[in-house]
């Protein structure tokens, strides 16, 4: 089985199969990883290039990893140091990158859809790295890949996503790719960060943190930008904590063992305590871990042998 | 030259018309509308059976873009852009560079349009000095150099006590203000209509409100000065809400919708196609079938396409870039016939009338009517002909089009202004 579209763009235009079909692919990378020599040679010859819009830390590292561990070569395009910053058109640079004979291009951008005027332009495929508000498919592939090895499956699962649910991409893939697997899926939030008609999608919403929490399986918190206070979405942060802070006792209202995960960089003290980070139940780090695993098993396949 | 324009379905809601008629032009001028006129000697015979006469369409919000941005549009260009679509005559919007503040833009403008236009042009002026909504503009000055109506389109005006100012100042000289009604705060520097595509889509909102509310206060500023209020582009069932209750208090006011608020829905943005990007932006189903209602019942009074081109380049970028605005004199007329009067949902009479008689009472311009004595603007539309959108064989500069590839049904295929056959089979005659 292969994936349908030459492009990731997001987890709704994935069906269950496929996802399915990703995770299971990914199993056999993070094997991968835990060798004393992490390089295959599946990608040898091949070129991806991640063309970041936004600055990124984590994305663009575990991409560039996943790409050089599977043999490919990788060229890293930053806003601050390219000819976007002379004014060059997006369009205009994907046709440049096409003509240096890229076979991926991995997108980030503040703007929603830019991914998609990518793919449009160039015939090589195109992974979202992460789109304005729109999605980031592969944070939520990575988030259910850690859920599926952590608890077994999605079916009948409770997953809560926990912050600020308008501006997040994570949160839009993880609804898309959790509600398509079985699991049930809550988000909380203050209202004024709370999308217009997300119901729809098939999540319940919440605002209160105690009754969102209480047993569920899985705790997605969100990163809080400190930003959005300042454009009167929330009060201050302090009273953004007392109200949705992932702390101890909060925990405590999940079902025992409960699974916390965040995509980072974390705000210590704000969104999340440092007890629960760094506490047993976290899978913070693996988290990371597993996002080079599944990034390998997407480049495979769109690029690799399979095709 | 006489032209008879034989057999055709004339439809003039000015008459209250609807029958099978002849029409005599002579020189600039209509000279009879009857049920069977003889050619006079040497007349050039149209042949209108199974077509669609009516008066020339009015379309009373454009933006031809010149002065100041002709990489978008020229007043050339636009024009023939017009009388390709079947429109005889447009009012154009005071957001050029320099802004239409001045008397001397508004004259540059009608000479320019005297020089290189194909059809008639009614500038508006602008209702504030450089469009800042600050001060008003020297609407007196406007009015006398041909100025039709003042509006900042474009821009909303966000203080309410120059807005009233405006209202009362621009009825000494009888001109409608025409209001870009939207709350700049409430808009929030949205992109699309804010609801469950917006949330799919990852697009900042603009909630109905931020129309609405801007909608609520120019009405009331309507009461309270007695001036001639016009609401451009109406899209919401709230707006339509508070005009209906506005209406029956006696409030002096009147309200067109664009062919793209009555026509298309924001399911189109999920293709990201920066030509789905207008303001106030396409709407849901809902809004959409409340306008259309209006329009239907006469509760909004014109159709006007907000015809806003805009360069390749400046829309062939991420969707949070690009500027909004779609052209629309060249779609108008198929995409209301396709959509609205084929499935019985607008009539003939009601579409015209909202093209014809009401813009020219609106703006107080000639035309509106084929009644003999007046001016000989027609248009001629054939229902039967169906043919595929191509924004490559637009006369306008701007192809940002969403409509590009659909197949519409009902174009013009004649179009005179005073007298002169400007369009021919969707071909502008030059001299």
């Amino acid at each position: 089985m292969r994936l349908k579209h030459k492009d990731l763009l997001g987890l709704k235009d994935l069906t269950a199969e496929e996802i399915e079909l990703i995770l299971e692919t990914a199993a056999p990378m993070k094997e991968i990883l835990g060798r004393d020599i992490k390089k295959v040679p599946t990608l040898r010859g091949k070129l991806v290039v991640t063309l970041f819009y936004e600055p990124s830390t984590r994305t663009r590292t575990s991409f560039e990893l996943a790409a050089k561990y599977m043999g490919a070569d990788t060229v890293s395009i930053a806003t601050a140091t390219s000819s976007i910053q002379k004014g060059e058109s997006l369009r205009d640079t994907a046709r440049t990158l096409a003509a240096m004979g890229t076979d991926a291009v991995i997108i980030r951008h503040s703007a929603a859809g830019s991914p998609a005027l990518l793919a449009r332009t160039i015939e090589a495929p195109v992974l979202n790295g992460g789109d304005g508000m729109h999605e980031h498919p592969t944070q939520a592939l990575l988030d259910m890949f850690t859920i599926k090895e952590k608890l077994g499956g999605f079916k009948g699962l409770k997953v809560a996503i926990l912050g600020d649910i308008l501006h997040s991409r994570v949160a839009r893939s993880n609804i898309w790719g959790l509600t398509k697997m079985g699991a049930e899926v809550r988000v909380v939030g203050p209202a004024t960060l709370m999308p217009p008609e997300v119901e729809k999608l098939g999540v319940k919403v919440y605002y209160n943190a105690e009754e969102a929490l209480k047993d569920v399986d899985v705790i997605n918190v969100l990163r809080i930008q400190k930003e959005r206070q300042k454009k009167g979405l929330f009060p201050s942060l302090r009273e953004y904590a007392r109200l949705y802070e992932l702390t101890p006792q909060r925990l405590k209202l999940a079902r025992p063992g409960a699974l916390v995960l965040h995509p980072g960089p974390m705000n210590r003290g704000v969104e999340i305590a440092p007890a629960v980070a760094d506490g047993l139940q976290a899978a913070i780090n693996e988290q990371v871990t597993n996002g080079v695993a599944v990034r390998m098993a997407l480049l495979y396949l769109l690029i690799g042998g399979a095709n | 030259m006489a032209i008879l324009i034989k057999g055709g379905r004339v439809i003039d809601p000015a008459q209250n018309l609807d029958a099978r008629h002849d029409l005599l032009i002579e020189g600039n001028k209509i000279v009879a509308l009857e049920a069977d006129i003889t050619a006079p000697a040497g007349a050039r015979v149209i042949p209108a059976e199974g077509k669609i006469v009516t008066p020339g369409l009015i379309d009373m919000h454009v933006h031809l873009r010149e002065p100041g941005y002709e990489q978008k549009e020229t007043i050339a260009t636009g024009t023939r852009a017009a009388a390709a679509g079947g429109f005889t005559a447009v009012a154009c919007m005071a957001n050029t560079n320099p802004v239409a503040d001045s008397a001397s833009v508004i004259a540059f403008i009608k000479e320019k349009a005297r020089q290189e236009g194909v059809v008639r042009v009614y500038p508006v002026g602008a209702l504030s000095k450089g469009l800042e909504g600050k001060e008003i503009a020297e609407i007196g000055d406007l009015a006398a150099a041909g100025a039709v109506a003042i509006s900042d389109d474009g821009h909303p005006v966000m203080n309410a006590l120059v807005m009233r100012h405006a209202l009362e100042y621009a009825k000494m000289f009888n001109l409608p203000v025409i209001s870009h009604c939207e709350d700049a705060d409430l808009a929030n520097e949205g992109l699309m209509h804010e609801g469950l595509m917006s949330t799919i889509l990852g697009l900042r909102g603009i909630p109905a409100a931020a129309e609405e509310v801007m909608v609520a206060r120019d009405l009331i500023l309507a009461e309270l000065t007695g001036g001639r209020l016009h609401l451009a582009h109406v899209s919401t069932a709230g707006s339509v809400r508070l005009l209906q209750e506005a209406r029956a208090r006696g409030v002096k006011v009147t309200a067109e919708v664009t062919p793209h608020h009555l026509c298309l829905t924001d399911g189109l943005v999920q293709s990201y196609d920066t030509s789905t990007k207008v303001n106030p932006p396409l709407r849901p189903a809902d809004h959409v079938a409340a306008v259309v209602a209006a329009l239907a019942a006469g509760e909004i009074d014109a159709i006007a396409s907000d015809h806003a081109p805009h360069a390749d380049e400046d829309k062939d970028v991420e969707y949070d870039y690009a500027p909004f605005g779609m052209v629309g004199l060249e779609t108008a007329v198929p995409l209301v016939v396709t959509e609205l009067i084929l499935p019985g949902k607008l009539s003939w009479l009601q579409a015209v009338k909202a093209w014809t008689v009401n813009p020219a009472w609106i703006l107080n311009v000639p035309g509106g009517s084929l009644a003999p004595g007046g001016v000989a603007d027609v248009t001629i539309i054939d229902p039967e002909l169906e043919k595929e959108v191509n924004v490559n064989e637009f006369y306008s500069l701007g192809h940002n089009s969403p409509l590009h590839g659909r197949k519409l049904k009902g174009w013009p295929v004649a179009t005179i202004v005073g007298g002169r056959i400007v369009m021919e089979q969707g071909k502008v005659i030059e001299d």
